[in-house]
C-alpha cells in the first residue's frame, strides 16, 4: 500500500471516530432526554444542561482534539505543511 | 496601516480597537450621568460603530482578484475564527435566540445543538479539503471537481436560493435595529442598514469583510456578555451564571407549578386583540417533553441545522482565506469556541429574564401583581407603545396571570437590561451589538452570492477572457444589485426572522451537502450524478416546503397538509438531502467512471501538502 493510501486510510478512520463522538453528543444522548433529566449536574437537570451548554462545550473540545490528531497523522506520513505556508 | 506587516500587528491593532471601544462605553456612561437622553446615546452607539466598520472597509480596498475573493489567503487562525463567528451569528442569533429559549425551553434548544454541532461536520468533511483545492467560491469547487458549466450553474442556483432567503432576514434585522436605535421608520432603517453593509464590503470584497467581521465580533460579544453577567449578579444569580443558575432553573419549575401553564385559545387571543408575533409562556423551561414524537422532533431539527451548517456557502468560504490546510482545521475549532461564548449565554439570559419577570419575591417581578400596577411601570409603557408587549385580562380578576402577559421574543434581549434596572448605556450597547451581528452576517451572505455570480457565472461561463479590472467591476456591481434586491424584499416584511433562517439551512443541505462531501470522499461520483443529485434534491425540498407550509399550500393546493413523519417546514431538508444522496449515487454508478485526471485531482485534494488544484490567480 502506498504512503498516500495509508495516509488516507488513517484519515478516514479518524473521521469516523470523530463523527461517532459527534453523533453521541448531538443525537444519542437526546434520545434519552427524559431519563437524563432525572439526574442533575451543577444543580441543572442533566438533559437541560447538555442542550444548553454541555454538548456545545463537547463540540469545541472535539474540534481542537480532532485537529491536533489530524496534524499528527499528517506528520507521520510526511504531509505536514511548512510553518511559513 | 493595512500594508506590509499588518498581519503581524493584528493582535495590537484589535487590542487597541477593543480598548477604544471600552473607553467609548465609559464615555457614554458618563454622558448618561450628565443628562444626555437615552435616545441620543442609542444613536451615538450605532453611528460610532458603523463608522468604524466603514473606515475598516475603506482601508481594506483592493484591486487584486485573490484579495477580493479570498482575502489573499493570509488570515490567521484565531482571527478567522472571530470573523467566522461574526459571519455565523446573525441578527436572529443575537436578538431572537434568547427569546426562543425563553418561550421554547428544552425543545427550542435543539437549535443550539444544531447550530454548533454542524461545525464538527465542517471540520472533518469539508473545510480542509476545500482549502487545499484552492477555490474562490463553493460552486468553483463543484464546477472544477465534476467538470462543466451545467453542474457549476446548478450549484450557483442552490447557493442563490439558500443565501438569498437568509440575506433578506438579515437586512430585515438590520433595518429593525437601525429604526429602533435611530428612531426612523422601518423602511428607512432597511436602506440605512443596506448602505452600511455595502460600505463594508464593496471596496475590499472578502478582505474588507474579514477585517470588519473581526471588529463586529468584538462589539457583539462584549454587548452580549456584559448584560448577562451584570443582570445575573443584580438578580442574585451569582457572578458566573453559566455554572451557577441551577437553583434558578429549579425555582422556575416551582413558579410554573404555582402559576400554572395555561394554553390560551386562538379565539380568546383574537378577541383580546393580541398583536401578531407576541407570545406567552405555555411550556416548561427545563422539562423534557415525553414520547417518541417529541424525541424525533428534537433530533430531526438538530440534524437539519447541523447538516445545513456544513453546506452554507458563506460559512465554508471563510475557510478559503486561511494560509494553510492545517490553519483551516484549527480555525474551525476557534470559530466554534467564539460562537460557544455567545450560544452558551443565551439560555442563561433567558433563565434570568424569565425569573426577573416571574418571581414575585424579586422587585422586578410582574406576574401575580395587579394589572394597573404593572401598566404603570415605565418600561412596560414604553414597549407597549411599540406593540412589543401586551396585557390581556382574560379572567377579568385584575391580576396579571402567566398566560395574560404577551411579549415579543426579541424583547428578552433588548429590554431585559432595562427591566433589571441597568443604566441605559447598556441598552445602547445592546443595539450596537445587534447591529454588528446582523450586518456581519448580511455582509458575508451578500458577498457569497455576488462572488458566485461574478466568478462562476460571469467569468467562468460568460466571459472567460475578462481582465482583472472588468471582473472586479462586475463583482462590485453585482454586490450592489444583490444588496438592493435583498433590501427591497426585506422592506415588505414577508417572513418572521426565524422561519426563513431555518429555510436557508434546509435549502443548502438539500442541494449542496452530498455533492460537496462525495466530491471529496467518493472518487466514483460523476458529473451526471452530481447534476441529477443537485436538481432533484433542491426541487424535491422546495416542492415539499410548498406542500407542507400552510401559507403556501393553501393557495397552491387548496389544503392544509399534515407533515409527513413530523417533517414540517423547518425540517424539509430531511426530504431533499436523502433524495439528493440516493439519486447522486445511483446516477453516478450508472454513468462512466470519472477520468484519470479527475481521480488524480481528488487524490491531491486529500493531501495537505503540494500545489492547490486551482492556481493562486484563476
Amino acid at each position: 500500500m502506498s504512503n498516500k493510501d495509508a495516509y488516507w486510510n488513517k484519515t478516514k478512520n479518524h473521521m469516523i471516530v470523530t463523527l461517532v463522538l459527534w453523533a453521541f453528543f448531538s443525537l444519542v444522548i437526546f434520545m434519552f432526554g427524559s431519563e437524563l433529566n432525572t439526574m442533575s449536574f451543577l444543580g441543572y437537570p442533566l438533559a437541560y444542561y447538555m442542550t444548553a451548554q454541555g454538548s456545545l462545550l463537547a463540540f469545541v473540545i472535539i474540534l481542537f482534539w480532532t485537529a491536533n490528531k489530524q496534524e499528527k497523522i499528517d506528520e507521520e506520513h510526511g504531509f505536514s505543511e511548512r510553518e511559513d505556508d | 496601516m493595512f500594508k506590509g506587516d499588518f498581519i503581524q500587528n493584528l493582535p495590537k491593532i484589535y487590542g487597541t480597537y477593543t480598548g477604544g471601544f471600552v473607553v467609548f462605553i465609559i464615555l457614554m456612561a458618563i454622558a448618561e450621568q450628565a443628562g444626555v437622553s437615552a435616545k441620543n446615546i442609542g444613536v451615538m452607539f450605532v453611528a460610532f460603530t458603523v463608522l468604524i466598520y466603514a473606515l475598516i472597509g475603506y482601508l481594506s480596498r483592493t484591486i487584486q482578484v485573490d484579495a477580493y475573493y479570498v482575502a489573499g489567503r493570509q488570515v490567521p487562525t484565531v482571527f478567522n475564527g472571530m470573523a467566522t463567528a461574526a459571519d455565523w451569528m446573525s441578527g436572529a442569533s443575537f436578538v431572537a435566540l434568547a427569546g426562543g429559549v425563553y418561550y421554547g425551553g428544552y425543545t427550542y434548544m435543539a437549535f443550539l445543538v444544531g447550530w454548533t454541532g454542524g461545525y464538527v461536520l465542517v471540520a472533518t468533511l469539508m473545510a480542509p479539503y476545500l482549502r487545499k483545492f484552492g477555490c474562490y467560491t463553493v460552486p468553483d469547487f463543484i464546477g472544477t471537481r465534476y467538470g462543466g458549466n451545467l453542474v457549476r450553474a446548478c450549484s450557483v442556483f442552490v447557493l442563490f436560493i439558500a443565501s438569498f432567503t437568509y440575506v433578506t432576514a438579515q437586512i430585515n434585522a438590520t433595518g429593525t435595529i437601525a429604526s429602533r436605535a435611530l428612531g426612523i421608520p422601518f423602511e428607512a432603517g432597511v436602506w440605512v442598514g443596506l448602505i452600511s453593509i455595502l460600505i463594508c464590503s464593496m471596496l475590499g470584497g472578502m478582505r474588507a469583510v474579514t477585517w470588519t467581521q473581526v471588529a463586529q465580533y468584538i462589539v457583539l460579544i462584549v454587548a452580549y456578555l456584559i448584560p448577562v453577567f451584570w443582570i445575573s449578579s443584580k438578580v442574585g444569580g451569582g457572578v458566573f451564571p453559566h455554572l451557577m443558575l441551577g437553583d434558578e432553573v429549579a425555582r422556575l419549575g416551582e413558579l410554573e407549578q404555582q402559576f400554572g401553564l395555561v394554553k390560551n385559545s386562538a379565539a380568546d387571543m383574537k378577541a383580546a386583540g393580541v398583536p401578531g408575533g407576541l407570545k406567552y409562556i405555555s411550556g416548561s423551561h427545563s422539562g423534557v417533553p415525553e414520547g417518541g414524537m417529541a424525541v424525533w422532533k428534537y433530533l430531526s431539527l438538530a440534524i437539519c441545522m447541523m447538516v445545513g451548517t456544513a453546506s452554507l456557502p458563506h460559512i465554508l468560504m471563510r475557510y478559503f482565506t486561511t494560509p494553510s490546510v492545517r490553519a483551516a482545521r484549527k480555525s474551525v475549532a476557534w470559530s466554534l469556541f467564539f460562537i460557544f461564548l455567545l450560544y452558551s449565554s443565551a439560555p442563561m439570559l433567558a433563565t434570568l429574564s424569565k425569573l426577573a419577570l416571574m418571581d414575585p419575591n424579586l422587585p422586578t417581578g410582574i406576574i401575580g401583581k395587579s394589572i394597573s400596577e404593572v401598566q404603570s411601570i415605565e418600561w412596560v409603557q414604553r414597549w407597549s407603545e411599540v406593540k412589543q408587549v401586551f396585557i390581556a385580562d382574560f379572567n377579568g380578576d385584575g391580576i396579571l396571570q402567566l398566560n395574560e402577559w404577551f411579549m415579543r421574543g426579541d424583547v428578552v434581549v433588548l429590554a431585559t437590561p432595562e427591566v433589571a434596572g441597568l443604566p441605559f448605556v447598556i441598552s445602547g450597547l445592546v443595539f450596537a451589538g445587534g447591529m454588528a451581528a446582523a450586518m456581519s452576517t448580511a455582509d458575508g451572505l451578500v458577498l457569497a452570492i455576488s462572488n458566485a455570480l461574478s466568478h462562476d457565472i460571469y467569468y467562468k461561463i460568460i466571459d472567460p477572457k475578462a481582465d482583472t479590472a472588468k471582473r472586479l467591476l462586475v463583482a462590485r456591481v453585482l454586490l450592489v444589485i444583490i444588496g438592493a434586491a435583498g433590501a427591497y424584499i426585506a422592506s415588505f416584511r414577508l417572513t418572521s426572522i426565524l422561519g426563513s433562517v431555518a429555510w436557508a439551512f434546509d435549502f443548502a443541505m438539500s442541494g449542496l451537502f452530498f455533492p460537496l462531501v462525495l466530491g471529496v470522499w467518493w472518487k466514483r461520483a460523476t458529473r451526471e450524478g452530481a447534476i441529477a443529485g443537485i436538481v432533484t434534491g433542491i426541487l424535491s425540498g422546495l416542492f415539499y416546503l410548498l406542500w407542507v407550509y400552510p401559507k403556501f399550500s393553501v393557495p397552491i393546493f387548496g389544503s392544509v397538509n399534515e407533515p409527513f413523519l413530523g417533517i414540517d417546514h423547518l425540517r424539509f431538508g430531511l426530504i431533499g438531502a436523502p433524495i439528493c444522496l440516493v439519486v447522486m449515487v445511483v446516477v453516478s454508478l450508472m454513468t462512466k467512471e470519472p477520468n484519470a485526471a479527475t481521480q488524480k485531482m481528488v487524490d491531491d485534494t486529500r493531501i495537505p501538502t503540494g500545489k492547490a488544484i486551482l492556481g493562486k490567480q484563476h
